[in-house]
């Protein structure tokens, strides 16, 4: 640990989010329908979007309309990828000849991909044909994303709404996030990626003979392309195994800058697009700080955590005062990069690693299987962290707020039994999905055939797969072989409730919110702006968090870490 | 106010006797139904004491299981103690109200134009019935008066031993059955269906019988039920995650560490803190028709106050004498006074107190002749030894006086002027037929008022004045009284229309009425205050009935609703910060038999795992105990605006709330070990 770590833990937080401070700018003219300066390029691509659909861009949805035409694209998107998976070895760009997907295994890709999570049962460079990897697996980053920054709008517009019917149109919104900004910003990413280094190419693996004689062979893909949007749209399903630890994924420091800056810089954006359309710019940045400090503080956790803690199992092999716990941590990125990275795919449910979480230190470990399970809002998916966020501000204002005498509000709309019932639901199921798969899991013959460690530390994966899933992360524990018919298959039901039986109930919250009048703010009105209020919402993402999760994580990593601890005496 | 409705303590002896009983019959699920949390500590308790029963008759030691299984129990005991002893003030208050029904036979006319009458019961009475009250009767039903005047004793409503009158016609020609007519006759037209008159209703209302979730209490069930749901989760899913670990769980101690995850604190207070709100009400008098319009008075936005009554004294009173050019000021004030002797009016007794004040005194002299008020001279005053003195508005004595207004002094136009653009009433005074001075009439702020205003202000309630006064007389009155608005020259309907437009910006808009043209914006009113003297409809269309009549209560109403909410809050945010201290006093108990590294979690140092547990289910269950006097007294309510108030409050209930647990469980957990209870 040194300052060079820390300086460069703030610096890239702090760069994260002044580059999205505009982005966010122009996302909110985007969901306003605004004029921007790329319309001469992309309204006529948009207004032929509409044409060929038959989309009335004018028609409003209310919330039953919106969450209807989310499922509905959602399940099409579904099937169209299931199927290709299937029969990818019937299909074009194959040059490895690689099999259709098992049943399983297409389901749960499938899934995985329509919800955002990008959690991979496979090894992309084993298994997957160029076509399913950019017709498939591509698409779906792009317009997964766009749906939950889609939810996001919608959620915005209903805080600005006065007595409102609609929240707008989902296939308005779904196009313009798309076209605006998830594809503008992938093709200048994907050619800086290029610039500095990392492949994109169609050809087919190529075999190499290494020093000592052996074949080896090297694993091509059009990697650049895919790798901007794993990153903006917190996808995060690589094209390779180990994702952007990965020499072509992420070959360089400036690469992982990139790349580390693109995962969080549109989420933190997402907030301050919602402070512009819901006419709440302080209050956005209240929810802003509270992301920025938590992620934050996440990274100095996890930091410490692989740079202080005592390290038996090193010392056990013979190195003596080592700086820090490398084992999985690439060379090139360091333990503060790492830490950094780890910090934000968790937050955010983005997923893409450029180190393995597993081979962290228990507490270094947990702190990213935490801040899964603290509901993917820090600052969370695109679009999805956003929501998630709200829904904490709402419950904040909501268990505090009586604390000032009057009925809670939160920008201006009232806090009342059908917003709480429909929050409370939401929250309800990351515990549900995530602690309820575990403990069967944990108690199942043909699930623990895929475990590797036995102990907390097998608990730990295990956690941290429904955890990755539920919360739409994609990142994994390294040690759980997932490729089975058991977890494919839990874990994909996991992703579903992480995604629709969240987002469900957010537009059912929209839809309450946008019917009320909106109240112009008075001095009895509880300010949700200031320091105290931020302090608050951290208090209670914390508390909430921690108590659901507590018990659990004592079994995985808090014991383990007492573990350690006694061994290194 | 010389009797409270809610007279009876909190603590009194009989009310914790009633409790205590009432505690054990709420026992029945069937009665814990609406109350989730409670209800699923009632099935652990329940599911404690069969495995106790198991352990002790299989010959096991059964110490900890027997205690766990007393502590669960008491802790449903207290919550239900909580609720019963806020509904025990409010029983104690019906009953004396329920002595007080009708039980005599009221004089039903049966035919008007030759009086016969027939001895009738009064729950017989159908509204529209014309009975005949004489002095000495208990009126039978609430009614209009059709003919009559009388003076009536309504001290069993109101506890106002002074009888009022009450008459035919006019705002005052309500009656209300249970009251007893003191002096003289009325014939009173039948109102209420029998069971459903304004007593009845009272009685409804203060014992709670018909008490339903406030919208508020109702999202808090939710959350409650919700936050119940989740720790069901962690502690069930306990057992799969807890066998892979080789942990053996006693399934007592995962129900002990439920019970105490759950908020029983807000859950076992959240109805007592409800009742105590409106039995705050009670205490000031007010009665509520719900506890809605309680959590609606919290919420209020928008003060509807009349100028007359509520923020001004309603009499205008003197508050200067300007004396005119070459007359001395003790000459002009003697002249007001002695113009003002055989005035009895507010007014002309304001004038001889303002004399006074200012040391000028004088007795009517013997013989003196008062010259009445009339309508046509608008003057009046005194004649006495071949003096006279007069006052009486400008024109009026001006022309009495043969002046035309040019020939005013200067000095004294421009004092009248003054008064009048200050919003008050210029009197002129002649003293011998010349004229000696100006009063200065003005319609008297009441003090604390502005001050009030100014609290309200700093919780965000709007206060707009309403007043038939002309505009320049408004403005001065509401500038004095420091409101933030205010209508001139309002009728009935501008009052609906006001309420219209702030509801209509989602406003809650509060205001308080008396007389019949009020009730349609009472009605309209979220919250809506009747004065108890008022017209029979007023009474009727508010939610709110104020037994004191006195308008200034609409503020103490805005205040016992914030201090509801406020207490529901603070408890909630107590009791969900409580449970970081469970979890490490709880969960190390729990694992550390099979992973001993996690004694590292035990961070107070508890003696042993059954200690521990044992400590942490004794402390959820004193902590409700501990917190029933604050459920039912309320938070403190202080006017320091909503960021001051939520820092103080979260600093006391939310980061106390997390402190205090860790005291009180190491302080149990030393107290359970020198008994040697586990």
């Amino acid at each position: 640990m040194d300052w060079r770590g820390w300086a460069e833990i703030v610096f890239t937080i702090a760069l994260t989010v002044a580059i999205g401070w505009p982005l966010g700018l122009f996302m909110s003219r985007v969901w306003a329908g605004d004029r921007t300066w790329l319309d001469p390029v992309l309204r006529p691509v948009e207004r032929l979007t509409y044409a060929a659909f038959g989309i009335d861009s004018k028609k409003g949805q209310t919330w039953l309309g919106y969450a209807a035409a989310l499922i509905a694209f959602s399940a099409a998107g579904f099937v169209m990828l299931y199927l290709q998976l299937r029969f990818q070895n019937l299909l074009p760009l194959n040059p490895q000849g690689f099999d259709g997907l098992s049943p399983h295994l297409a389901f749960n890709t499938a899934v995985s991909f329509v919800t955002n999570t990008n959690w991979q049962s496979y090894g992309g460079e084993a298994t997957m044909s160029h076509l399913s990897q950019m017709a498939g697996l591509t698409v779906q980053n792009f317009v997964s994303a766009g749906a939950g920054l889609a939810v996001a709008a919608a959620i915005a517009r209903a805080f600005a709404a006065d007595r409102g019917e609609t929240l707008g149109n989902f296939w308005v919104d779904l196009t313009r996030v798309v076209l605006y900004v998830l594809l503008p910003l992938s093709i200048v990413t994907a050619l800086a990626l290029v610039a500095a280094g990392v492949p994109q190419t169609l050809l087919a693996n190529v075999e190499a003979a290494t020093l000592v004689g052996v074949k080896q062979v090297i694993s091509l893909a059009p990697t650049a392309s895919q790798e901007a949007i794993k990153q903006w749209g917190t996808n995060g399903g690589g094209i390779f195994n180990v994702n952007s630890a990965h020499p072509f994924e992420n070959p360089s420091p400036l690469t992982n800058l990139i790349e580390v800056v693109s995962l969080n810089a549109l989420a933190f954006g997402t907030v301050v697009a919602f402070g512009r359309v819901a006419g709440a710019r302080k209050e956005a940045r209240a929810l802003l700080a509270a992301m920025v400090i938590l992620v934050g503080v996440a990274a100095a956790a996890i930091y410490a955590s692989e740079t202080l803690t005592p390290q038996p199992a090193l010392a056990a092999a013979g190195i003596s005062n080592p700086t820090a716990n490398m084992e999985g941590k690439e060379v090139r990125f360091g333990p503060a990069a790492s830490a950094l990275w780890a910090a934000q795919t968790t937050g955010a449910s983005n997923g893409s690693v450029n180190s393995m979480h597993g081979s962290f230190m228990p507490l270094g470990g947990g702190m990213a299987l935490f801040m899964i399970q603290l509901g993917e809002i820090l600052p969370g998916g695109a679009g999805s962290g956003l929501y998630g966020m709200v829904v904490m501000a709402l419950l904040a204002v909501f268990v505090a707020g009586l604390m000032v005498g009057r009925t809670p509000e939160y920008l201006g709309k009232k806090v009342e039994a059908r917003e709480i019932k429909f929050a409370m639901l939401a929250v309800l199921i990351l515990p549900l999905a995530i602690l309820g798969f575990s403990a069967v899991a944990a108690v199942t013959p043909v699930a623990l055939e895929g475990l590797l460690n036995k102990g907390p530390r097998g608990l730990t994966e295990i956690l941290y797969a429904y955890s990755s899933a539920a919360g739409n992360n994609g990142s994994a524990y390294a040690g759980l072989t997932a490729n089975a018919p058991w977890w494919n298959t839990t874990l994909g039901i996991a992703m579903l409730l992480g995604r629709f039986a969240y987002a469900i109930p957010v537009l059912a919250i929209a839809g309450a919110i946008a019917a009320k009048p909106k109240l112009a703010p008075t001095a009895g009105t509880l300010p949700s702006d200031s320091p105290l209020f931020v302090g608050l919402l951290i208090g209670i993402i914390l508390i909430l968090g921690g108590l659901q999760f507590f018990p659990a994580l004592a079994l995985g990593p808090i014991v383990e870490h007492f573990q350690v601890l006694a061994a290194s005496r | 106010m010389s009797m409270s409705l809610a007279k009876s303590g909190a603590f009194d002896q009989g009310v914790i006797l009633t409790a205590l009983k009432s505690a054990f019959a709420k026992l029945d699920p069937r009665a814990l139904a609406g109350n989730p949390v409670i209800l699923a500590t009632e099935v652990v308790a329940a599911l404690a004491t069969v495995s106790a029963i198991v352990a002790v008759s299989a010959g096991q030691p059964a110490l900890f299981a027997i205690q766990i299984a007393v502590w669960l129990w008491l802790t449903v005991l207290f919550a239900n103690f909580a609720e019963a002893i806020a509904e025990g003030r409010g029983k104690a208050a019906a009953d004396s109200l329920r002595a007080t029904r009708v039980t005599t036979k009221a004089k039903l006319i049966i035919d008007a134009s030759r009086n016969a009458m027939i001895p009738t019961p009064a729950h017989e009475l159908a509204p529209g019935d014309i009975v005949l009250v004489e002095a000495g009767d208990v009126i039978p039903a609430d009614g209009e008066i059709v003919e009559g005047v009388a003076s009536v004793n309504e001290a069993a409503i109101t506890g106002e031993s002074a009888p009022v009158i009450r008459e035919s016609g006019g705002d005052r020609s309500a009656v209300t059955g249970g009251t007893t007519v003191v002096s003289d006759w009325l014939k009173v037209r039948v109102t209420s269906q029998p069971g459903s008159s304004f007593l009845d209703r009272m009685i409804a209302m203060v014992e709670g019988a018909d008490r339903r979730k406030t919208p508020n209490e109702l999202a808090l069930a939710v959350l409650l039920a919700g936050l119940t749901l989740v720790f069901l989760i962690a502690v069930v899913t306990l057992t799969g995650l807890g066998a892979f670990s080789g942990v053996t769980l006693d399934p007592m101690v995962l129900g002990a560490l439920f019970v105490t995850l759950i908020p029983t604190t807000i859950g076992g207070l959240l109805s007592a803190v409800g009742i105590a709100g409106m039995d705050r009400l009670l205490k000031v008098n007010v009665l509520a028709t719900s506890g809605r319009a309680v959590e609606a008075a919290g919420d209020v936005d928008t003060l509807l106050l009349d100028k007359t009554g509520t923020i001004t004294f309603g009499n205008r009173m003197a508050v200067e004498v300007v004396p005119a050019p070459g007359v001395r000021p003790d000459a002009a004030l003697r002249a007001a006074l002695m113009a003002s002797l055989a005035d009895e009016t507010p007014e002309g007794r304001s004038i001889v107190e303002l004399a006074r004040n200012q040391g000028v005194t004088a007795q009517s002299p013997a013989g003196a002749t008062p010259i009445p008020f009339t309508a046509t001279t608008r003057q009046s005053g005194l004649d006495a030894d071949g003096k006279s003195w007069r006052k009486g508005a400008v024109e009026a004595v001006l022309k009495t006086l043969d002046l035309s207004e040019n020939q005013v002094p200067a000095e004294l136009r421009q004092a009248i002027d003054k008064v009048a653009r200050s919003g008050g009433t210029p009197l002129a005074v002649s003293e011998n037929g010349a004229l000696v001075g100006v009063i200065h009439l003005k319609d008297v702020v009441k003090p604390g008022v502005k001050e009030r205003f100014a609290d309200l202000r700093r919780m965000g309630v709007r206060t707009v004045m309403i007043t038939g006064d002309n505009p320049v007389t408004a403005a001065a009155i509401a500038s004095e009284a420091g409101v933030d608005d205010f209508l001139a020259e309002a009728t009935p309907e501008d009052k609906l229309r006001i309420i219209r437009t702030e509801q209509a910006k989602g406003r809650l808009v509060a205001m308080c009425g008396d007389g019949a043209n009020d009730a349609p914006a009472l009605a309209q009113a979220d919250v809506g205050v009747a004065m108890q003297t008022g017209a029979q409809a007023a009474r009727e269309a508010g939610n709110m009935v104020d037994l004191d009549s006195d308008p200034t209560k609409v503020l103490e109403i805005v205040e016992v609703g914030k201090q509801l909410l406020i207490t529901r809050g603070a408890l909630t945010t107590f009791s969900i910060a409580n449970d970081v201290a469970k979890y490490f006093a709880i969960i190390p108990a729990l694992f550390v038999g099979s992973l001993p590294a996690l004694a590292g979690l035990n961070v107070m140092g508890l003696a042993s795992p059954e200690s521990a547990i044992l400590s942490a289910v004794i402390f959820n269950a004193l902590v409700i105990v501990a917190l029933i006097p604050l459920a039912l007294r309320g938070v403190r309510y202080r006017a320091i605006g909503a960021a001051k108030l939520l820092s103080r409050n979260l600093t006391i209930y939310g980061i106390g709330g997390l402190i205090a647990p860790f005291v009180g469980i190491k302080l149990i957990d030393m107290i359970v070990v020198a008994l040697k209870l586990a």
